[in-house]
């Protein structure tokens, strides 16, 4: 009896995967037919409604007012493109790790959420000229300020939060540094003020923000590792809309806009001092 | 008492918003738990039958919606059948067609369940007492397989209406999803609001999940 069910349950399992396989077979023809997924900046000016992916939780770069408002240094930049472009923008709340699926399937026309440049991620979808610089920081105490990690003596430890790029960097980078792991943001940030650790290891904007809201402590090294980009991206092959983000950047340049935008919606956190730092300004890097 | 940060709930709409969300939550899984009761009554008095093919069908589509996480379901469904088959399917139909599948396979089984637990003396002696065709179950079967029912319904309901959580990776805007863009819009001014504002939410869920126990309670009562 059990061997029959089984045999049964075996064969409805093979016709569930040839559906499956069929299913996504289709889907290769599909794709190299005439319909793609996106749309192209015609289409989207005829219909006269932008989709724009944004953080709706990432404060100050994208995140909702308390009149519910979306707000910071991403949206900043796509008010302006539908200003640009005379239509109006629907926003859609997105996750980090939903973001390449969005422009994947055409959900949204461009994704404007704090998005990192990588290769991984630029075989998936294209990404337009940069608009901010992002690279690791390590801030520490002010009574012993870390501004080498060629300092770090052999019994003193580094905080990091496990996943980031900062573990990956320090372990691959600095292997003799012995690190700290935390889970989340507030174990890693309970435990760098209780002084379980000499320095802290994160994103310079995490970093930069923490120095800033408490006293006592530096960012002895503000950028460390290599410098990464932050930049608008589209579907794969959608070169129409790539070619106007473009040239929107090169243009918005020559007005200092990205510098504006910043002033307006990331002076409050980051402060003045790091403007000409973290700013990239008509998709051109130092 | 320990600084909770409620009064960010008191700028701007921010009340409002996750009232709204609790309302999004609701109008989906309400949507969801109606269908599937339907569904899942109708095909759990299907698969009793005897006929094998409906059985070997029904147990395929049941495992693989046990076996499949709900976000892995609202992944295949939202951007799956955009990617499969052009359709640009609303977060917020992808969720109801999502729910409404995971639910129908839960409440079916649960019927299933109810229906064999009625021993088959009932059954017999309902014919003997002279009751044909339909009539035991409408007069015998159906009110006793009710009366199983509630507990476990009510669970999965509840279970339903908690689950409507996931949706925000679909980009669906949820009271969950709410909460945290007023935790985060406010954790400079009010780095503490996290408390407050969860436990808000835990209260909001709450408010919507206990009234449907109570009736189950009540029924369940009346019933005896």
């Amino acid at each position: 009896m059990m061997k029959r069910l089984g045999k049964r349950l075996a064969v409805a399992w093979m016709i569930v995967f040839t559906i499956l396989a069929a299913a996504c077979g289709s889907k290769g023809t599909g794709a190299s037919g005439s319909d793609t997924v996106y749309r192209s900046l015609e289409e989207i000016k005829e219909s006269g409604v932008i989709n724009i992916g944004v953080f709706s939780d990432k404060n100050p770069f994208g995140y909702v007012d308390e009149n519910g408002e979306y707000q910071g240094y991403d949206v900043y930049f796509a008010n302006r493109i539908g200003e640009d472009l005379g239509v109006e923008i629907n926003y859609v709340s997105t996750e980090a790790a939903n973001r390449i699926e969005y422009l994947q399937t055409g959900k949204v026309d461009i994704i404007l959420a704090n998005f990192t440049v990588t290769e991984e991620r630029a075989e998936e979808v294209d990404f337009a000229l940069p608009y901010m610089n992002v690279a690791l920081g390590v801030v520490s105490k002010d009574d012993h300020v870390i501004e080498s990690l060629d300092d770090i003596g052999t019994d003193e430890e580094i905080i990091v939060i496990s996943g980031t790029t900062a573990e990956t960097y320090l372990v691959k980078n600095y292997p003799d540094i012995k690190l700290q792991k935390y889970d989340s943001y507030a174990n890693a940030k309970n435990a760098f003020e209780n002084g379980n650790g000499v320095a802290w290891a994160n994103d310079n904007t995490e970093v930069i923000a923490f120095a800033l809201q408490n006293t006592g402590y530096t960012v002895g090294i503000p950028s460390l590792g290599s410098q990464d980009t932050i930049a608008p991206a589209v579907s794969k092959g959608n070169e129409s809309l790539l070619n106007w983000l473009n040239e929107e950047i090169k243009v918005l340049g020559e007005e200092q806009f990205f510098h504006a935008a910043y002033e307006a919606t990331l002076a409050d956190t980051y402060g003045l001092d790091y403007e000409e730092s973290l700013v990239v300004e008509g998709g051109v890097t130092k | 008492m320990p600084d909770l940060g409620i009064e960010v709930l008191l700028k701007g709409n921010n009340l409002m918003r996750l009232l709204a969300g609790l309302g999004v939550a609701l109008k989906i899984s309400l949507i969801a738990i109606g269908l599937s009761i339907l569904l899942g009554i109708l095909i759990g008095m299907l698969v009793n039958g005897k006929n094998p093919i409906i059985k070997g069908i029904y147990r395929v589509y049941l495992e693989f919606i046990r076996i499949m996480p709900q976000l892995v379901l609202l992944f295949l469904v939202y951007f799956g059948t955009t990617r499969a088959f052009g359709w640009d399917l609303s977060g917020e139909t992808a969720a109801v067609f999502v729910f409404t599948l995971w639910g129908t396979a839960e409440m079916s089984d649960l019927v299933r369940g109810a229906l064999i637990s009625i021993p088959k003396h009932q059954y017999e002696s309902s014919e003997a007492l002279g009751l044909h065709r339909s009539q035991p179950y409408f007069y015998v079967i159906i009110p006793q397989t009710v009366r199983r029912l509630l507990p476990l319904s009510i669970n999965l309901i509840t279970r339903m209406i908690k689950t409507t959580s996931l949706i925000l990776m679909i980009g669906v805007v949820e009271v969950l999803k709410v909460a945290q863009q007023i935790i985060e819009a406010n954790r400079m001014s009010s780095p503490n609001a996290a408390f407050g504002i969860y436990l808000t939410v835990f209260l909001l869920y709450f408010i919507a999940c206990w009234p449907i126990s109570r009736l189950a309670a009540y029924l369940e009562k009346r019933w005896r």
